[in-house]
């Protein structure tokens, strides 16, 4: 016989038996996050080292290890390269030319539209080495790609420009996630509202603010939410500046990974990583609240055209 | 999910079945690897010395000990890169049973308890070896720390002076030359800019060259003006020595043109000098011996020359003003080298010293001397082998009786990256006194307050 179900028992397992299903995942879950994220904290309150007497035997440092971090010069700037670089490769970069590629695309069909795709595709589906010495070659001082294009010889684009080439070169890299996800989002724009809005002689970016955003803006939130995660932790800018010139390049995971295994300072390392961890938190949690918001007022909206609450 | 098949499952079953009646039966010598890690690799960095353990080594070792299989794990990276992995290795207690490592690394990792004295891993044989006596104390000194031998020493090196000769000749420099000062240096770069040299002097700078800046870089100018980066327990800060030592990064980089800051720069400018100087772009390159029987030697070098006996030429460094260097003296030079240790934490560490032993032998160390000729730590080898190079026997004879070593102490690796990034601000264009001031209250920090430190 079947278990009487209720709202909060929506399976019919009961306590017990829920328990046993979500067991293994959650001891998953602890095991390889919740227990590191711990560890992580416990070592950013030591001097822990890589090398040397602190390797051996660290000591209790206290909160010295974050006010280091949030007052080394070093570390302000990293952060602040982080920020142009999300916002300039992931949040207008990526975003907004994949969605200028969906929307472009959308009515098209046959050999441009796969050739396009293809091609965007590819860029994102290479691994990082690959592509990174790739951009290496293309951006070269000597003998570079580009600067043989341009006849511009010896103009030094990863040392002149260093955050312009890794966000250009990040923009390339994932617009192919944004573009994919912007098509499948626009697919669900009705094509009877758009063309409603062009028989009341909506313009484009009118069509494009009144119909069309509204009905795709949770994609966009998550969309938005989940590159900027991405870029915010991306190590591959190492792969073709080093992190240089003088830092110029220095993003927040590259700056931890010199100053926790290139200087060996785990200890710092660790702290710097926990700073970064809540961050992410912060960016996720505005994220999550703007979707939830758009949740909330739809679903009072839905209710009050129902005409109050059902009994 | 597919399950795997039935001939496969029984494979394994078999196989599991095998092996742990194999373990068993207590000690089994037919069981017994060894590994030996090294930072080079064949067809890449350091490829001759990877090519003496596989074709050499191994074999050699195999025929003598018939139970023992001998494996070699090679890496082609950056020094400071290998440091990492290997660190990470010691800490989890694995890696191989033999490692390479820089001589400089060997306090640190001391320290750490990474690795211990020889005679505690491989026992009370170590020091009735042979070797001991064949190597100079100096030499030695690389595996030492606290008083304790960590490692036996590979060999060392030198750092003088390399200068293309068709350049010089091209600029009215004669081809041979040895200046006396900075000045000298100076006013041959100034020439040779005329004669429409591309880069006339390269002097490493920068964090991107690493240690490489340190050594063929601030170390050896320093020397030159008379100081030594530590000594009487005491770190040398902004003293007049490092200030003078920056200032001449300051009339190579400062927009004189003597000097191309870019290279300094790029996340591969220390290969792309060397190729440079093999294009003959670069009048004068201030490397290590390395440089000649590594990257210009013209068969097996990463920017072989085929010319380079006769168009490359090499120079002492001098000191700022004859007799203005360390100990008074007209020139200068820093040695390194690098070690091979035992892994504390290998399951045979009597046959892990062994074979030690053996790649330090005097047949191994001839063995490998005829791939590349170097400096070895041996002297009854070096006596019999360095005839062949004249460059490595100048550098054996001339050089070394002037150089100097680095502190091995565990702080050194962050000092030098201070230093690096000293002439790193140089580089980018700040006076010599600003980046020895910022040098200064960061060096500071590092060794813990400025009482440690001499200004």
């Amino acid at each position: 016989m079947a278990r009487p179900t209720s709202a909060a028992d929506a399976a019919g397992l009961g306590t017990g038996r829920a328990i046993a299903f979500v067991l293994p995942a959650l001891t998953l879950i602890a095991v390889f996050l919740v227990f590191p994220a711990l560890w992580t904290i416990y070592l950013g309150l030591t001097d822990y080292r890589l090398t040397g007497t602190a390797a051996a035997d660290p000591r209790l440092v206290g909160t010295a290890n974050y006010t280091g971090a949030l007052t080394d010069p070093r570390f302000l700037s990293s952060l602040w390269l982080t920020v142009l670089y999300v916002g300039g490769s992931a949040v207008i970069g990526q975003a907004g030319l994949g969605f200028t590629l969906a929307w472009t695309l959308r009515t098209r069909t046959g050999p441009l539209r796969r050739a396009v795709e293809g091609v965007v595709l590819l860029s994102w589906i290479l691994p990082s080495t690959v592509v990174g010495f790739l951009w290496f070659a293309l951006l070269d001082r000597d003998d570079g790609t580009l600067n043989a294009l341009l006849h511009t010889p010896g103009l030094a684009w990863l040392l002149d420009h260093p955050l312009l080439s890794i966000i250009v070169f990040n923009v390339w890299r994932g617009t192919a996630f944004s573009m994919m996800l912007y098509s499948a989002a626009l697919e669900n724009v009705p094509p009877s509202h758009l063309e409603t809005a062009r028989l009341a002689g909506a313009n484009v970016p009118q069509q494009l603010r009144d119909v069309v955003l509204p009905a795709i803006r949770r994609h966009i939130l998550t969309n938005l939410l989940l590159i900027s995660l991405w870029t915010f932790n991306d190590f591959t800018p190492f792969v073709l500046t080093g992190g240089g010139p003088e830092g110029r390049s220095e993003i927040l995971p590259v700056y931890v990974y010199r100053v926790a295994l290139k200087d060996g300072q785990l200890g710092a390392g660790a702290a710097i990583s926990f700073l970064i961890l809540l961050i992410n938190l912060v960016l996720a949690l505005a994220y999550l609240r703007l979707l939830r918001g758009r949740r909330q007022r739809r679903r009072h909206q839905e209710i009050a055209a129902a005409g109050g609450p059902p009994a | 999910m597919r399950l795997p098949s039935r001939p496969a499952l029984i494979g394994v079953i078999a196989a599991l079945a095998l092996t742990s009646c194999g373990t068993g039966g207590g000690p089994d010598e037919s069981s017994t690897t060894l590994t030996i890690a090294a930072n080079s690799i064949e067809g890449g960095k350091n490829a001759e010395s990877a090519q003496w353990i596989k074709q050499w080594v191994i074999p050699e070792f195999e025929k003598t000990h018939p139970n023992v299989k001998v494996l070699f794990q090679p890496s082609g990276v950056d020094d400071e890169q290998y440091k990492t992995k290997i660190a990470l290795d010691l800490k989890s207690r694995t890696g191989a049973d033999v490692i390479d490592l820089d001589g400089i690394w060997v306090g640190e990792f001391a320290q750490a308890g990474y690795i211990k004295p020889l005679t505690e891993v491989g026992g009370a044989t170590v020091e009735q070896w042979e070797g001991w006596s064949q190597i100079p104390q100096a030499v030695q000194g690389l595996g030492i720390f606290d008083g304790k031998k960590y490692g036996l020493p590979q060999g060392t090196d030198g750092r003088v002076l390399f200068y293309n000769k068709t350049l010089f000749t091209k600029a009215g420099l004669p081809a041979t030359w040895q200046p006396r000062s900075w000045q000298d240096i100076i006013d041959a770069g100034t020439r040779l800019k005329a004669a429409g040299v591309p880069t006339p002097i390269q002097l490493n700078a920068g964090t991107a060259m690493g240690e490489a800046t340190t050594m063929q870089g601030l170390l050896p100018l320093l020397a030159g003006a008379g100081a030594e980066i530590y000594t009487a327990g005491k770190w040398t800060g902004a003293s007049p020595a490092m200030k003078d030592a920056l200032a001449l990064y300051q009339r190579v980089y400062g927009g004189s043109g003597l000097g191309d800051p870019k290279l300094q720069q790029e996340a591969k400018g220390r290969d792309k000098s060397f190729a440079r100087f093999a294009e003959g772009k670069i009048g004068i390159l201030a490397e290590s011996d390395y440089f000649w029987r590594s990257v210009i030697e013209p068969k097996a070098g990463v920017a072989p020359m085929k010319d380079r006996d006769q168009a490359v030429g090499y120079a002492k460094i001098p000191a700022k003003q004859p007799g203005s260097g360390i100990r008074g003296q007209d020139y200068v030079s820093m040695s390194g080298g690098a070690v091979r240790v035992l892994n504390p934490f290998s399951k045979n560490p009597r046959l892990a010293w062994d074979l030690l032993a053996f790649m330090h032998s005097a047949a191994a160390t001839k063995a490998q001397l005829a791939g590349q000729v170097r400096i070895s730590a041996r002297t009854d080898v070096n006596d019999e082998v360095l005839t062949a190079d004249p460059m490595l026997k100048y550098i054996a004879d001339d050089v070394l009786p002037l150089t100097a070593y680095r502190p091995g102490l565990a702080v050194y690796p962050q000092v030098s990256t201070a230093l690096q990034e000293a002439t790193a601000a140089v580089v980018s264009g700040r006076s010599a006194d600003e980046a020895a001031t910022a040098y200064q209250a960061k060096l500071e920090g590092i060794v813990g307050g400025a009482a440690n430190v001499s200004g």
